[in-house]
């Protein structure tokens, strides 16, 4: 009996929603007599139903409501902000970055954090190897940008550089390239398509620095809980290690895989911090949340930002939904 | 009961306590010449607040008034606040001439005229000043703690060295830039631009353009674009536009180019003419410029190492025009002590003990030019004195969402030069919402 003090002979007390709630699922039976009182846990729900309301339900409604305004959220403009976003150059632009940054950041983290997983699980000094990877997710966000903005730093052909990257390649003879301005292919002067731009690369090998210690000490753990005898009965079957790693080990870290991929591609999504203190999106380095701060606070665009608010949400939810879809599954198989 | 008692006696005490203290403030607040405290409202804090305390300091003994200085880096927002409580400071002291049109406007302002002595403002103003300050045909401001962006800063030493003399109009700093492009001497490159500053990156340039307006097409058309009343894509904005790409995107101009004038901090670039061996000739950029020097490379000499001379003259007409800043002094209440105090800031004597102190420069003529720390902020002074055609930064005078528009237009101008009109289209599309 968990509660023996507000429980009297196995009979519901009220005043203690948990334990009506446990004396309901123990006697179903029960639970028509004393629905009636059912409202006490209502009461118990509603200091966070009260906080969800005003800091969650009624921003988002009103944020979407904005989103159909002029400026300054005077007059009606329809659909005219969501025709914008995607009719506008910058933000189109904003649009295929955060494309690229959802595809490459997504993609090189995992994979990165998949490889570190399997190869720092193989030797002796594992801890110390994942120690160094896992660093920089302990960094904050800006103190890692203004540490990426000195190892970018550029200084005109001819003047000491002071970046590592490009005293690195001056020191070889090449010649210095101004990492998050250049838009062009680095070294090759060719200018690819919008989001495909050197600059936005060099922004993503941030994004992936920071992030993928964070996949890897996940990925790592589920590694570990692979049973030993599978790959040791694979092993005595005569698989080969690329076999072993390609039909046992991947197919049983998928879930985890799948977990840590959503979570980055939320990280993408939303990606601000980085964007904002190496560039500050200029130089067409724009993502969506940037641009959106942008519309809000430089330009004042109430209606601009919102829309742009509502197409992140709605980008982000059906990720939310598979990632709900998956923990509720995995509830009901454990 | 005893308990009621006891907290009773502690009230008492507490309250003899509180009268004890404020019966001397009581006191101080009503001294026989009618002059009491005051309060000022403004953005000073640091070095620049312990200036103004002293060059207040002598009022306060004078006239046994008090000074009590309220500062805030978020000056409109709390000011517009208190001023729609009904309960403004005496006086305030504003960065930018638009809020106090405003406020003079709605009548929230004491008009000066009647407080000042006129005759002593007309002698120790220039016209200009006094006209910046006039709204409405009555003057409400009184100009101090000006700064001046008409000024290329060089390095005097290297221009004798190399033969290279001072341009004066805008042909002949073409003409010095080619010449210092073929000569391939040290420094090899004319010019020093870097606009990278965060999230307002690309400030330096629209200051650029400013000063190239103004001194071009003259401040009717200058007020005209800061008002809106031409369209970004006019004519002579882009005129503005390209004279500035001009020097910015001129092969061997700028040592690296547009990539280097994008990806170099303001702050960096200021120290290229003063590098041993120099990177650049000049750079244009604001008197504050002076600080950045002198604490990079402490061992120069103020007015021999480094110096600036005044942006060349574009037009004849226009010879001087200047574009820079300056704080504004206005009195919110009409009263004995505001009276005394804004009397006694607008005189050169109070002005020349901040002079003195270093970072003030006085637009006010009796200010003596041997007041001023070093031969640069004395030249800077004259210029800003003498000044028949001054104008508030561009930028800094219209509505924040241009400003930040003009900013990030300079970057896509200088990575992009051919798509000038749909830069101007863009910038013009975010003026027409914000005016």
């Amino acid at each position: 009996m968990c509660c023996p003090r507000n429980t009297i002979a196995g009979e519901p007390v009220m005043g203690n929603p948990l334990a009506n709630l446990l004396a309901r699922r123990r006697n179903p039976g029960r639970a028509r007599n004393s629905r009636r009182r059912n409202y006490v846990h209502w009461l118990w729900l509603l200091p966070t139903l009260v906080f969800i309301a005003i800091f969650l339900v009624y921003p988002v409604i009103d944020t979407f409501v904005l989103s159909f305004m002029n400026a300054d959220s005077t007059a009606s403009v329809g659909l005219d902000n969501y025709a914008w976003v995607f009719t506008n150059g910058a933000a189109q632009g904003s649009l295929l970055n955060n494309v690229l940054w959802l595809t490459l950041f997504t993609f090189l983290a995992v994979g990165l954090g998949v490889l570190m997983a399997v190869l720092t699980g193989r030797v002796r000094y594992e801890s110390v190897a994942k120690a160094f990877i896992f660093i920089p997710m302990a960094i904050s966000f800006v103190a890692a940008a203004v540490i990426w903005r000195f190892v970018y730093a550029y200084s005109p052909e001819g003047f000491t550089q002071i970046g590592l990257v490009n005293a690195a390649a001056t020191g070889v003879g090449l010649p210095p390239i101004a990492w998050l301005v250049e838009q062009k292919l680095a070294y090759l002067g060719q200018l690819l398509p919008t989001p495909l731009h050197t600059n936005n690369f060099a922004l993503i090998v941030v994004g992936v620095w920071m992030w993928t210690g964070f996949a890897m000490v996940i990925i790592s753990a589920g590694l570990k809980g692979i049973p030993t005898e599978v790959v040791e009965a694979a092993r005595v079957d005569g698989a080969s290690e690329w076999q072993i790693f390609r039909r046992i080990t991947l197919p049983i870290l998928a879930p985890t895989i799948a977990v840590v991929a959503t979570t980055l591609i939320v990280q993408a999504l939303k990606k601000f911090d980085i964007v904002w203190v190496m560039t500050t999106g200029n130089y067409g380095t724009d993502v969506v949340a940037t641009f959106m701060y942008k519309e809000m606070f430089s330009y004042q665009n109430f209606g601009r930002a919102g829309a742009l608010a509502v197409i992140l949400l709605l980008a982000i939810v059906p990720i939310m939904l598979i990632n709900i879809r998956r923990f509720r599954s995995e509830a009901q198989n454990r | 009961m005893k308990e009621v008692f006891a907290n009773n006696y502690k009230w008492l005490l507490i309250l003899t306590l509180i009268a004890a203290l404020l019966f001397p403030a009581a006191c101080n607040r009503n001294p026989p010449t009618g002059i009491g405290s005051i309060e000022v409202l403004g953005e000073w804090g640091g070095e620049e607040l312990a200036s103004f305390q002293a060059m207040v300091a002598p009022w306060e003994q004078q006239t046994g008034g008090q000074m009590s200085f309220t500062g805030t880096r978020d000056l409109i927002a709390i000011l517009t606040t208190r001023v729609q409580a009904g309960n403004p400071p005496d006086v305030a002291i504003l960065p930018t001439p638009g809020l106090m049109t405003e406020l003079a406007q709605e009548g929230s302002l004491i008009a000066l005229d009647t407080v000042l002595n006129m005759t002593e403002i007309n002698q120790d103003y220039a016209q200009g000043w006094i006209d910046l300050g006039t709204v409405n045909g009555s003057l409400y401001a009184i100009f101090m703690k000006a700064s001046d962006k008409g000024t290329v800063w060089y390095d005097p030493k290297v221009f004798a060295g190399n033969n290279w003399t001072i341009p004066e109009t805008w042909d002949d700093m073409i003409a010095l830039s080619d010449q210092i492009v073929a000569e391939k001497k040290a420094p090899a490159a004319p010019w020093s631009i870097a606009v990278e500053s965060g999230a307002s990156s690309g400030w330096p340039a629209t200051d650029w353009m400013a000063e190239i307006l103004l001194r071009k097409y003259g401040g009717g058309v200058y007020d005209q674009l800061v008002n809106h009343s031409i369209p970004w894509t006019d004519s002579r904005v882009k005129d503005m536009w390209q004279m500035f790409g001009t020097v910015a995107l001129t092969p061997g101009y700028v040592p690296g180019g547009a990539t280097a004038i994008l990806a170099t901090n303001f702050q960096d670039g200021t120290y290229l003419p003063f590098l041993t061996p120099p990177g650049a000739a000049m750079d244009y950029l604001g008197d504050f410029t002076a600080g950045f020097v002198s604490s990079q490379f402490p061992q120069l000499v103020a007015g021999e190492d480094y110096a600036f001379f005044p942006f060349p003259i574009i037009t004849e007409q226009y010879s001087g025009g200047v574009t820079g800043g300056a704080d504004l002094v206005v009195a919110f209440k009409d009263t004995a002590t505001v009276r005394s105090f804004v009397q006694y800031l607008s005189t050169a004597d109070a002005q020349a003990i901040w002079v003195e102190r270093g970072g003030f420069t006085s637009v006010n003529n009796k200010v003596s030019p041997n007041d001023y720390p070093d031969a640069l902020t004395r030249a800077a002074a004259q210029q800003l004195t003498g000044a028949t055609l001054f104008r508030f930064g561009a930028g800094d005078s219209m509505p924040s969402a241009v400003q930040t528009a003009w900013w990030a237009g300079v970057l896509s101008y200088l990575q992009n030069p051919s798509q000038l009109d749909s830069i101007l289209a863009d910038i013009e599309s975010v003026a027409q919402t914000a005016y």
